[in-house]
């Protein structure tokens, strides 16, 4: 007996929502950081999911490509929170609302 | 039967992770529940044959990505002071409206939808989507190599923007 994909696309859906509504509420960058790579996960499976229900192994391929987008999206956006960091000492959203440097 | 014990367990582990991210005070405590999440999600990953695709998440992700994150939580401090106070007007009511509206929205298609969304869908495990590392390398290296020789392309221009921004700033002070 296997679980049906759909199975799979719900709890990635319930990913996605926790780390959507994370994104939107919390306000420290590498919070909010964590929150996209839960959501790129919640992705992921869904892909994953999808290429075993249909057949396709492209899925898997595609999961590849996710993975080193997001890897290099992490060394690119935790490179500018620690260069807002040494500027303003902080780490809040909400304090760099003016778009000075 | 065992795929069913071992989803139900895996799914509760990643939604707890899930949850202790966006819950916690302490952004250590969030980087744990992102640990969380990401095993069980390479679980559910090698329950369906994903075999390659677990073993590069447990990799990428848990090893080196979260290394990374908790380099940079320890480097500029844990800021435990966070305030939950609401700057943007509308926002907690945007959220609550976008929760509600995303949860009614799976509700209805759980009661009122079928799950069989897949019209080729079967019940068993296909031995076609079996992911070695020999299935997978055949594709990537075929049908997909111009996407891998961009992405090759992204990880340097990634590598030298973040070398870029830290020499910059040192430059400055």
């Amino acid at each position: 007996m296997i679980v049906a994909a759909g199975w799979y696309m719900a709890l990635a859906a319930a990913l996605f929502l926790i780390g959507a509504l994370g994104l939107l509420l919390r306000r420290n960058a590498l919070v909010m950081f964590m929150c996209i790579e839960l959501m790129l996960n919640a992705v992921n499976l869904t892909l994953v999911s999808a290429g075993r229900a249909l057949n396709d192994l492209n899925g898997q391929v595609a999961v590849f490509f996710v993975l080193v987008v997001a890897a290099a999206e992490v060394v690119v956006g935790l490179a500018i929170i620690v260069a807002v960091f040494r500027r303003r000492a902080t780490a809040s959203v909400d304090e760099l609302s003016e778009l000075r440097g | 039967m065992a795929e069913t014990i071992l989803f139900v367990l895996m799914a509760i582990g990643a939604l707890v992770g899930a949850v202790a991210i966006v819950a916690a005070r302490n952004p250590v405590y969030s980087a744990m529940g992102l640990l969380g999440t990401l095993f069980s999600v390479a679980v559910l990953y090698v329950l369906q044959l994903a075999h390659l695709v677990a073993a590069v998440q447990v990799i990428v992700y848990a090893g080196a990505v979260l290394t990374l994150f908790l380099f940079v939580i320890m480097l500029i401090g844990v800021d435990k002071s966070e305030d939950w106070d609401e700057k943007l007007p509308y926002q907690r009511a945007f959220v609550g409206g976008l929760g509600g509206v995303i949860v009614l929205f799976a509700g209805a298609l759980t009661v009122f939808g079928n799950f069989d969304w897949v019209p080729a869908a079967t019940n068993t495990i296909p031995e076609a989507t079996n992911g070695t590392i020999q299935a997978i390398a055949e594709l990537l290296f075929t049908d997909w190599v111009l996407a891998f020789e961009a992405t090759a392309l992204l990880l340097t221009i990634a590598a030298a923007g973040a070398i870029g921004l830290a020499h910059h700033r040192r430059e400055q002070a």
